[in-house]
């Protein structure tokens, strides 16, 4: 396991933050306080279409938070306005407000690249470039800054290790990643997220293209990455959101429905929809 | 109720099919072989050191093709070296940065109506633009305007007049529309997730396109390259409007040289009354492919080279 302590904050934390922080390694079961993603009021429209409507959730830092829901009931959509990544499309656009650590992240002055050094994103499909392993990891830090050789192979070795697929790659690292599987692709594409030190994962699926096997792994890292890293996760997987998440984020038809502690969630919605989604009686 | 189809008559249009592909394909085959065959015949006798080292003659016996072969490879070199850089960054603009709009969508249209246009107007467009630059330095020899020792390597002169300066760019009119359009092929051929990983680390769009997306494509993008060059090397129409000559005594020295190209003078040799002249052309075509396919093997060589890494 990686012996570094955790990525620290770039911008400067509040009182509360430190705390939050302090407290969590301290024990994992009680939940941190500490808001890292916060939305007030939020929609989102793909030219006339609205997509999300007037949401308001808070997903708190060092945590599992799973958005589950229908298929476009706009939890991907969500997601991808966290770290900007609908910006290329021409039709879309946002109104309310979207905070990241207490700062608007839909503001014309936000620099998106810093922003998305900040919040890393994992994909449904495993999109490793067609680079060896190591090139693959050092990409992203690459970007951002001049490493030493020495530097970057350590930096590439932490991540890897972080991802739990060290073991299985150290021996060819020079090796193309294309010739991994699936789901050791999928641990790749994690350690390129972590190596650019964010502090938020968002992840879009991420098992929806792999078998169970590889899902187990991947879920098994997600509960050893909620530690150091706020961790959002879209799944269709009803039992998956159950195993790994500690907040979960119903949606259905562009509204957010229900949201709060996993359990609760599961086990006593206060809504008849989500009671209905939550049992498999429809979606 | 939907009638079943028979077996019998489904196996009978599957192997119909394929008979009229491997008809179309052997036809396409034979054509080729038998061109091949009959220029080999008739210029592999002639063919020689000699005749790939002299100049042009009236005795067939001593006429070589050294002015034009070289004239030919001045030509090629400049436009390949001014073509391919300006297409594939045209390309890249139009492909990863431009935002879809009504102005970009009409100069895509162009890119493609210009890649139809008969060779021989760029030839005209050529000779006004570079050969005589509009007329706007005058138009006797005299009146040119000089730059640096006309022996010199680096020796200019204003308007470039027939020159293989003036050759090469208007070889590079005709092929860049060819170069646009398969580098964008190319292009759009590179999975999107690539991209999105990119864009998801926080690499910019200049650093997406550099690291990610331009390695992916270069096996389309030489692939488009190769085709343009063979063909800018089989071109003699825009040349000749250009003032391409035959019978030149030199092989280029600068850009200012005058300059001979091996399609003109297999066309003039062709179409020359005599047998031993038919069989010197003949010769010339052989040098030609020889050239096209050094030109194609550096191009399929760099390909290999560059896409190592991806396997």
């Amino acid at each position: 396991m990686p012996t570094e302590p955790p990525k620290p904050l770039t911008t400067p934390a509040h009182g509360h933050h430190v705390a939050a922080q302090l407290a969590i390694p301290l024990s994992a079961s009680a939940p941190a306080t500490a808001t890292a993603i916060q939305a007030r009021g939020f929609s989102s429209w793909y030219g006339e279409f609205q997509a999300l409507k007037s949401l308001d959730l808070e997903i708190p830092a060092q945590q599992v938070t799973a958005f589950i829901g229908p298929s476009g009931c706009g939890k991907s959509t969500f997601l991808r306005w966290i770290n900007r990544m609908n910006d290329p499309i021409p039709s879309a656009r946002a109104e309310g407000t979207l905070e990241l650590q207490g700062k608007d992240l839909l503001a014309k002055s936000v620099d998106v690249v810093d922003l998305r050094r900040r919040v890393g994103m994992v994909f449904q499909k495993p999109n490793p470039f067609p680079k060896s392993i190591y090139d693959n990891v050092a990409f992203g830090p690459r970007l951002h800054k001049h490493y030493t050789r020495a530097e970057l192979d350590e930096l590439v070795e932490r991540s890897l290790r972080s991802a739990s697929i060290w073991n299985e790659v150290k021996d060819r690292l020079r090796s193309s990643a294309l010739g991994l599987s699936g789901g050791q692709q999928q641990r790749l594409c994690i350690a390129r997220a972590i190596a650019v030190g964010p502090e938020v994962l968002l992840m879009d699926e991420p098992c929806s293209a792999l078998d169970p096997k590889s899902t187990l792994a991947i879920e098994e890292l997600i509960e050893t990455l909620a530690d150091r890293f706020t961790i959002v996760i879209v799944t269709h997987n009803m039992q998956q959101a159950a195993r790994v998440s500690d907040q979960t984020a119903f949606f259905f038809e562009g509204r957010l429905i229900e949201s709060g502690n996993t359990e609760s969630i599961f086990t006593k919605p206060k809504i008849k929809q989500t009671e209905d989604y939550v049992t498999g009686r429809f979606g | 109720m939907a009638t079943p189809r028979s077996t019998a008559s489904r196996i009978f249009s599957n192997r119909a099919f394929l008979l009229i592909c491997l008809m179309a394909t052997n036809i396409a085959m034979i054509v080729l072989a038998v061109l091949l065959i009959s220029i080999f015949w008739q210029g592999w006798g002639t063919l020689s050191w000699k005749f790939i080292t002299s100049f042009a003659s009236r005795k067939p016996s001593e006429a070589g093709i050294l002015a034009p072969l070289m004239g030919s490879v001045w030509v090629c070199a400049i436009c390949g070296l001014v073509a391919l850089p300006l297409g594939i960054g045209t390309a890249i603009f139009l492909e990863e940065f431009a935002k879809r709009t009504r102005f970009t969508r009409i100069i895509q249209t162009n890119i493609m109506n210009l890649a139809g246009v008969p060779s021989i107007v760029y030839g005209i467009l050529g000779l006004t633009a570079f050969a005589r630059m509009f007329g706007a330095f005058g138009t006797t020899s005299e009146d040119a305007m000089n730059f640096g020792d006309s022996e010199s390597l680096l020796f200019l002169r204003i308007p470039f007049g027939s020159t293989v300066l003036a050759g090469g760019l208007t070889l590079m009119l005709v092929i860049l529309p060819v170069v646009i359009i398969s580098t964008q092929e190319a292009l759009r051929s590179v999975p999107s997730s690539l991209r999105s990983g990119a864009f998801a680390l926080g690499a910019t769009r200049w650093q997406t396109v550099w690291a990610i997306t331009l390695p992916a494509a270069i096996p389309g993008i030489m692939t488009g390259a190769i085709l343009s060059m063979s063909r800018a090397i089989g071109e003699s129409a825009p040349l000749l409007v250009i003032g391409g000559l035959l019978l030149v005594f030199n092989t280029p020295q600068n850009l200012m040289s005058d300059f001979a190209i091996l399609p003109l003078q297999i066309y003039n040799w062709a179409g020359r009354p005599q047998d031993s002249f038919h069989a010197l052309a003949a010769s010339a075509i052989i040098v030609q492919l020889a050239v096209l396919l050094v030109f194609n093997g550096f191009a399929v060589f760099v390909r290999q080279k560059l896409q190592k890494p991806l396997q």
